[in-house]
């Protein structure tokens, strides 16, 4: 089935949720108007990145109004996008949910929480436990959030479970200005963002925010890619952008009979070497 | 070597970017800035005005009466190649009632001094305009502790703190600074035939690609000599580095509470921005 992704390049203002939410609305307004059947927003859109002590203070329960209230737009057109959730035993999640008629679809709690270099999420966040494929009238989906798509088994588990779609909601600040012609940061994900896609026949959409916090820039460059690695659309580079993507859905057929290495794929193996390293470790 | 070559295009877009939204997320349009004549605040000149447009940037020189006047001819020169708004402030006689009642002091409290009397007319000025302070000390003076705390490394915002003094000539340049403001030797201009790398003791760019390497890329001391470093010079800036440390932090606060301001009280600067 052919449809269109809308990747909603957003600047968002940090801990202010009434100006994130206006700004979300306005782009799902925006995604509706372009003929959008699916609206990707950036992780912690609602909320923005470095927030610190500001984490229980803008964190969500799921039943919040502002949830409600994109629950009655996802009737128009689907919405991944990124919050803080708060359980009801107070934990705090970078959580991202997905959104389609009516109802939310999943929720993905972020599992790798990055603590290091300029990170720090662990310090103020719980960390997830699962990756979970669910379904979606586009087929079969998985999400990930920013660093969960650099731990290999993130995306391999989500394509094990029948994703063929992977969605990133991605944080990722601009660093490595060297002598070559793109970010650091940039090109180290374009090439991640292109060969997950290849490894795993699955089509790819990654959405990243852009501005600045405390002098960290975010670098944007929101991509849709094809199940061959091909990027097929890319957002501006440092700025605000929204990029319609027409997704060919006969590409990800062509691509598994050309490709079919998902189809070869042996779970039994993988399973039992991992059991085995993991007897082995804990002996 | 040349480890510190930098994409100019892509540098400027960030940092023009940078003032930009730091600026204008608090509300304000206008930038100050101290310019010497100096390369550094030529540079952060050059980003303010792309950033913020020239009339909203305001340039201030501050010469004290043993200052070189070939510095304020190349602000000057500057001021007018950009259209920013520019006035020069004598500091000699606010400088000189001072040391009139303190006559022994030594050059360095003496150039402290007039560092310290141009930040707060600058911070005046901020509040007469209504603008931001834009610092001007660059990675190296910051890591190398070639400053003065509560003086020039005083700002509101740092367009290039995080880039070497060899990144800046490279910038300058691709900026279009003028070329005798990147070609002169850099001075903190307190008195005549002053030069930075004649108070360091070695050159910016020997500096640079140590610093690069053990600052960024975390080499170890063993690895810096394999690199061909002299093991006198890696000690020598180590010391730098360490010894001004205090300089780039905080004031120390003694912990009582449970709550203590950037110890378990963390918030973005930019919070609500």
């Amino acid at each position: 089935m052919d449809f269109t992704v809308a990747l909603a390049q957003i600047k968002p203002k940090l801990g202010c949720l009434d100006d994130n939410m206006a700004l979300i609305e306005a782009a799902i307004e925006k995604g509706i108007a372009a003929g959008a059947d699916l609206v990707v927003f950036p992780e912690l859109a609602l909320t923005g990145y470095f927030l610190k002590d500001l984490v229980p203070e803008v964190a969500l329960r799921l039943d919040a109004p502002q949830i409600e209230k994109l629950k009655l737009l996802s009737r128009q057109i689907s919405i991944a996008i990124g919050l803080v959730e708060v359980s009801s035993d107070f934990r705090f999640f970078n959580s991202a949910i997905y959104l389609e008629q009516g109802e939310i679809r999943h929720v993905h709690r972020k599992v790798y929480l990055p603590t290091y270099g300029l990170f720090d999420e662990q310090r103020y966040l719980a960390r997830g436990d699962r990756f979970r494929a669910f379904d979606t009238r586009f087929g079969r989906v998985g999400i990930l959030i920013c660093e969960d798509m650099w731990h290999l088994s993130a995306p391999y588990i989500l394509a094990m479970d029948g994703a063929m779609t992977l969605i990133c909601l991605s944080s990722s600040p601009g660093r490595g200005v060297s002598g070559s012609e793109g970010l650091g940061s940039a090109a180290a994900w374009q090439k991640l963002t292109s060969t997950t896609a290849m490894f795993l026949n699955c089509r790819v959409f990654y959405c990243n925010r852009v501005g600045y916090e405390d002098g960290i820039n975010f670098w944007g460059g929101s991509e849709a890619i094809a199940p061959s690695g091909e990027v097929t659309d890319r957002g501006a580079l440092l700025d605000e952008d929204f990029v319609v993507a027409k997704v060919d859905g006969g590409a990800l057929r062509r691509e598994r009979i050309f490709s079919p290495m998902m189809r070869d794929e042996n779970l039994a193996i993988t399973v039992k070497e991992l059991k085995r390293i993991d007897r082995e470790n804990n002996r | 070597m040349g480890a510190l070559t930098v994409n100019t295009a892509l540098l400027r877009q960030i940092l023009v970017g940078f003032v930009r939204d730091e600026v204008t997320k608090v509300g304000l349009k206008k930038g100050v800035l101290g310019l010497s004549g100096g390369i550094d605040s030529a540079l952060v000149a050059y980003i303010a005005a792309e950033a913020l447009g020239p009339e909203n940037v305001y340039a201030y020189t501050m010469p004290y009466r043993t200052s070189n006047p070939e510095s304020e001819a190349h602000a000057k020169l500057i001021a007018d190649q950009l259209g920013i708004n520019y006035q020069v402030l004598e500091i000699t006689p606010m400088v000189d009632a001072y040391f009139d009642l303190v006559p022994a002091a030594d050059n360095m409290r003496r150039g402290n001094k007039m560092a310290r009397e141009r930040m707060t007319i600058l911070y005046d000025h901020s509040a007469e305009v209504g603008g931001l302070v834009l610092g001007t000390s660059n990675k190296t003076e910051l890591l190398l502790g070639y400053g003065t705390l509560h003086g020039d490394m005083a700002s509101a915002l740092n367009p290039i703190g995080d880039i070497y003094k060899t990144q800046v000539w490279e910038l300058s340049e691709a900026m279009g600074v003028p070329n005798e403001v990147i070609a002169k030797k850099p001075s903190a201009d307190l008195w005549a035939g002053q030069t930075d790398e004649d108070d360091l003791g070695f050159s910016y760019r020997d500096a640079d690609e140590l610093l690069y390497r053990m600052v960024d890329q975390r080499m170890s001391r063993e690895e810096l000599i394999a690199a061909g470093f002299e093991p006198q010079f890696i000690d020598t800036v180590h010391r730098k580095v360490q010894g001004s440390h205090f300089k780039r932090r905080l004031p120390v606060i003694a912990k009582v509470s449970n709550r203590t301001i950037d110890r378990d009280f963390r918030y973005a600067r930019d919070w609500g921005k």
